[in-house]
């Protein structure tokens, strides 16, 4: 581990690098092995029976069902699906906003900013709840409708950062060799501006695959309503935790899986574009366009010169 | 309209329920999220590890999962205090490891060459993060931190639906009772979200600006 922060290790400093070490792998196992035990001990509840801790095969052997795993197969179905959807339309809005907010009429430019800094302020979980009330849709459009505008304004942020951070050269031979200023957005500045931000946009995606799960709440039935509401009112409580387990195990292999897709494009796509326009000089996201709850995940799609 | 303003005192209410949410969650996750960015930046291996893995788990599961867990799974385990402070508990942990990324940016964000002179003057780690990298990184910091709780304000709306009466709580109830008026009482609750995120962002472009200059 090479680090300017530190000096390179002696043997000494190694040695007692190492003795930390195992101490803190073994604190976090021990903490690990307390809550496993923990969580495995038969308790009894308040009406004086006893519960057979989470480790006892009477808590999982609902999995041995074949129904249970086709109900949490047609909820991942439900979650992939309005986040197919959502992200789709999503990626369209998110093109609309960012030409809309980089045109150059006032008319249309006020306006958009206006819409923009509107929806960005307010909760998915709200505009979810309006459109379902307001526009009677059901639960499905509401959900899909909700995300695609709100991630649509994120993206539509990151996009036009792209195309702002494009040199003003692009754009001046795309005028001069005579193509109109929309057919030089088109075809000039925004491939480039969608190329340089793929790593943001994609990271959008995994927020907008997790925040499908809101739609919960609106009561569409994806993932988490039918594995953690529908299915232990059905089989009972005491399978609350392993379904609880399982929908988390579900969750975090999609959304880790698409993450890693972004990072591996965040490092494909790097260097590429690194040459074609200057990178910023910072790792720390320079735009407004980091008040999401995603761009963070773009922390480590830096680059260079971590300590 | 009328609807909106009979139910100013719930509204507020709500208002007041989402205040105290984002101030002692937004507290509690900025000292977590200090806590695991030492971690991820420590020369002891074990405790990055853990930093990386526990930032990984907790970014990848969806908020609303991790109310459940808290909402209901707790209050099972024999621990159930009110469900407020249970949102509290659930929102301090999911948006710990988003400071504690944003912290390290801010880090990552300061020039290698800052902390190669510091180093080189001889300063140790622990003085040149305290004299050289820190008050530089701390001012990178606060337009992406602002982000977080901006992020976080909004996810205070899901600890409506956990039971805690908050502005989406307030606006759930009072379109109950009032059917005819949906669209003013919705916009209302959007008002007061707007409130709070949209000073917060100026606030953000405000500091980045000031930060753009001394840089």
């Amino acid at each position: 581990m090479s680090s300017v922060l530190y000096d390179a290790p002696g043997p000494k400093a190694r040695a007692r690098s190492r003795v930390i070490s195992v101490v803190g792998i073994l604190l976090v196992a021990g903490v690990l092995l307390w809550l496993i035990l923990a969580m495995g001990a038969p308790k009894p509840s308040a009406n004086g029976a006893v519960q057979p801790g989470l480790w006892d095969p009477t808590r999982w052997d609902v999995f041995t069902d074949v129904q249970v795993w086709r109900s949490l197969g047609q909820g991942v179905l439900a979650t992939l699906s309005m986040a197919g959807v959502a992200a789709v339309f999503a990626l369209i809005i998110g093109v609309l906003f960012s030409f809309g907010r980089s045109a150059d009429h006032k008319a249309i430019r006020i306006p958009t900013t206006i819409i923009l800094e509107f929806v960005r302020g307010l909760p998915v979980l709200l505009m979810m709840l309006f459109i379902l009330l307001v526009f009677a849709t059901g639960a499905y459009w509401a959900g899909v409708a909700a995300l695609a505008i709100y991630n649509g304004a994120i993206i539509g942020e990151a996009l036009r950062a792209g195309i702002q951070s494009l040199p003003r050269g692009q754009r001046e031979a795309g005028l001069a060799i005579g193509l109109t200023p929309l057919a030089t957005r088109f075809r000039i500045e925004f491939p480039q501006a969608f190329r340089q931000m793929l790593p943001i946009i994609i990271a959008q995606l995994v927020v907008l695959l997790k925040d499908t799960s809101l739609a919960f709440i609106v009561g569409y039935s994806e993932l988490l309503r039918v594995g953690v509401k529908n299915l232990p009112d059905f089989f009972g409580n005491r399978y609350a935790f392993s379904f609880f387990l399982v929908v988390l195990a579900i969750y975090l292999a999609m959304n880790l899986s698409l993450s890693w897709f972004a990072r591996f494009i965040a490092r494909r796509s790097g260097p590429k574009s690194g040459k074609l326009v200057e990178p910023e000089p910072t790792l720390t996201p320079k735009d407004t366009l980091s008040s999401t709850r995603g761009s963070y995940s773009t922390g480590d799609a830096g680059g260079p010169g971590t300590f | 309209m009328d609807a909106v303003i009979e139910n100013l005192p719930v509204f507020l209410e709500g208002f007041k329920n989402t205040l105290g949410l984002l101030i002692f969650s937004g507290i509690g996750a900025l000292i977590l999220g200090v806590f695991v960015a030492a971690l991820r930046i420590s020369p002891v291996a074990s405790f990055r590890g853990f930093a990386t893995v526990y930032t990984e788990i907790v970014r990848n599961t969806p908020l609303t999962l991790v109310l459940f867990f808290c909402a209901f799974l707790l209050p099972y385990l024999q621990f159930s205090p009110p469900f407020f402070v249970l949102a509290l508990i659930g929102l301090t942990v999911y948006t710990s490891p988003f400071v504690a990324e944003a912290l390290r940016s801010g880090i990552n964000g300061v020039p290698v060459g800052q902390a190669e002179a510091a180093r080189s003057v001889g300063l140790t780690f622990g003085q040149s993060l305290s004299y050289v990298i820190m008050p530089q990184a701390v001012r990178m910091v606060i337009p992406p931190l602002i982000n977080v709780f901006i992020a976080l304000t909004k996810n205070t709306s899901v600890a409506g639906a956990f039971f805690v009466f908050e502005l989406f709580g307030a606006g759930r109830q009072v379109t109950n009772d009032r059917g005819d008026e949906v669209i003013a009482i919705l916009l209302a609750v959007a008002f007061f979200y707007l409130v709070i995120t949209i000073t917060l962002g100026q606030i953000a472009a405000r500091v980045e600006k000031k930060v753009a200059v001394l840089r």
